[in-house]
């Protein structure tokens, strides 16, 4: 990918308190970017909690976090290679 | 990162929630959550201290409100929120005093109270959840339920007309009015972050799902059907003619900012009356707190 400078996009990392969840499903049918999906376990309470399907596709909009009437799901941002202090190849 | 590990990290709300009480009771879909997580994002926008911030709530679904929120709160008697924040506001004139309550218990129970604060224009923010009925208690006819809806006490349709609460407050005198969905999540947040820098009687509706009375009575599926619904028929007017706001069962819902007025504060109309009257006499209440 080609960015400009060295402006990248930001993802999220999504954290999910599976077992405060009821299982209403706002957060996955209301995912811009199709992140989430209904599981089909159970938590401890009988509801069907979401699990994440595609993470790299979260761009940080935390909607989730906003339409969750349980406080079961946040957004933070997800820290890069250099941030963790890992090494990371040169792009030519 | 694993999935597990990621707990340990906290949700961003949870500062302003007592997690002794989390998880709620509220049913799964039901949309008072949603509200609740606005209001919290948008007293964290605000410059508020919070320490001066009181949350008082009435009886019902969304009474609980004030039980959940980690804030100075009240839970008071059916339909007398408001006069508790009253009294709130005027024995402590610098607290920022909100009040978050639901349709039943604000219009209908204590709906005189609703309109003498609004004539007085109490500085207070009133949210007001509407879910179309008396949802904690079983469902009964409230003063919002639409017209032909079915309920607990109108198992052939509800046949009295209902209020339409943006066209009540203004009437009334409120200085700030808007009405949203619980799907309007960051302009829900937006409104209530205006209402909360504003002086004068701000009030919020919000529409809310719910579920378990109000869906499965007059079988409108569940919470998500509901917010589509709302997102199909809610359609954004700002500083639309109140008298055409009125709700229809499942039809058009107009939403927005309809009034941002300024007028005279209670306490500011008090001071100015009594200073003009008594002369250097009187001692202006409750500028010593605000300093």
């Amino acid at each position: 990918m080609i960015y400009f400078g060295d402006k990248k996009p930001i993802k999220g990392d999504i954290h999910i308190d599976k077992n405060r969840c009821k299982g209403c499903g706002f957060c996955v049918e209301y995912c811009p970017r199709d992140v989430l999906e209904l599981s089909e376990e159970f938590n401890a309470k009988g509801y069907h909690p979401p699990f994440i399907k595609d993470e790299d596709e979260c761009c940080y909009c935390q909607l989730c976090e906003s339409i969750c009437p349980e406080y079961a799901i946040f957004v933070t941002i997800k820290k890069t290679k250099e941030e963790k202090g890992e090494k990371v190849e040169n792009r030519p | 990162m694993k999935e597990e590990d990621r707990l340990e990290e906290k949700n961003p709300i949870e500062g302003l929630l007592r997690m002794d009480r989390i998880p709620h009771i509220w049913c799964p879909g039901c949309g008072i959550g949603t509200v609740v997580t606005s209001f919290a994002d948008a007293l964290k926008k605000t410059d508020l201290d919070l320490d001066k911030v009181a949350v008082v709530s009435g009886i019902g679904c969304t009474g609980r409100v004030a039980g959940y929120i980690k804030l100075d709160s009240f839970h008071t008697t059916h339909g007398r929120a408001i006069p508790y924040a009253t009294g709130l506001k005027l024995a402590s004139p610098g607290t920022k005093v909100v009040v978050f309550s639901g349709d039943g218990d604000l219009t209908g129970i204590g709906g005189n109270h609703f309109i003498h604060a609004a004539r007085r224009n109490m500085d207070l923010v009133v949210i007001c959840v509407n879910n179309f009925n008396y949802a904690m208690t079983g469902g009964q006819v409230a003063s919002t339920t639409p017209k032909t809806a079915n309920a607990s006490t109108a198992p052939y349709g509800n046949f009295e007309g209902a209020f339409s609460l943006p066209y009540l407050a203004d009437a009334a005198g409120a200085t700030y009015v808007a009405r949203w969905t619980a799907l309007h999540l960051r302009r829900v947040s937006k409104s209530i972050e205006e209402a909360l820098n504003r002086k004068g009687f701000s009030f919020i509706e919000v529409i809310t799902p719910c579920v378990t009375l109000y869906a499965r009575r007059n079988r409108l599926g569940s919470g998500l059907n509901l917010l589509k619904y709302y997102y199909d028929k809610s359609e954004i007017r700002h500083g639309a003619d109140t008298r055409d706001l009125e709700i229809t069962f499942q039809g058009k819902l107009t939403v927005g900012k309809f009034i941002e007025r300024e007028r005279e504060t209670f306490l500011d109309a008090m001071n100015s009356h009594l200073s003009h009257v008594l002369g250097d006499d009187y001692q202006l209440y409750g500028r010593c707190f605000d300093d």
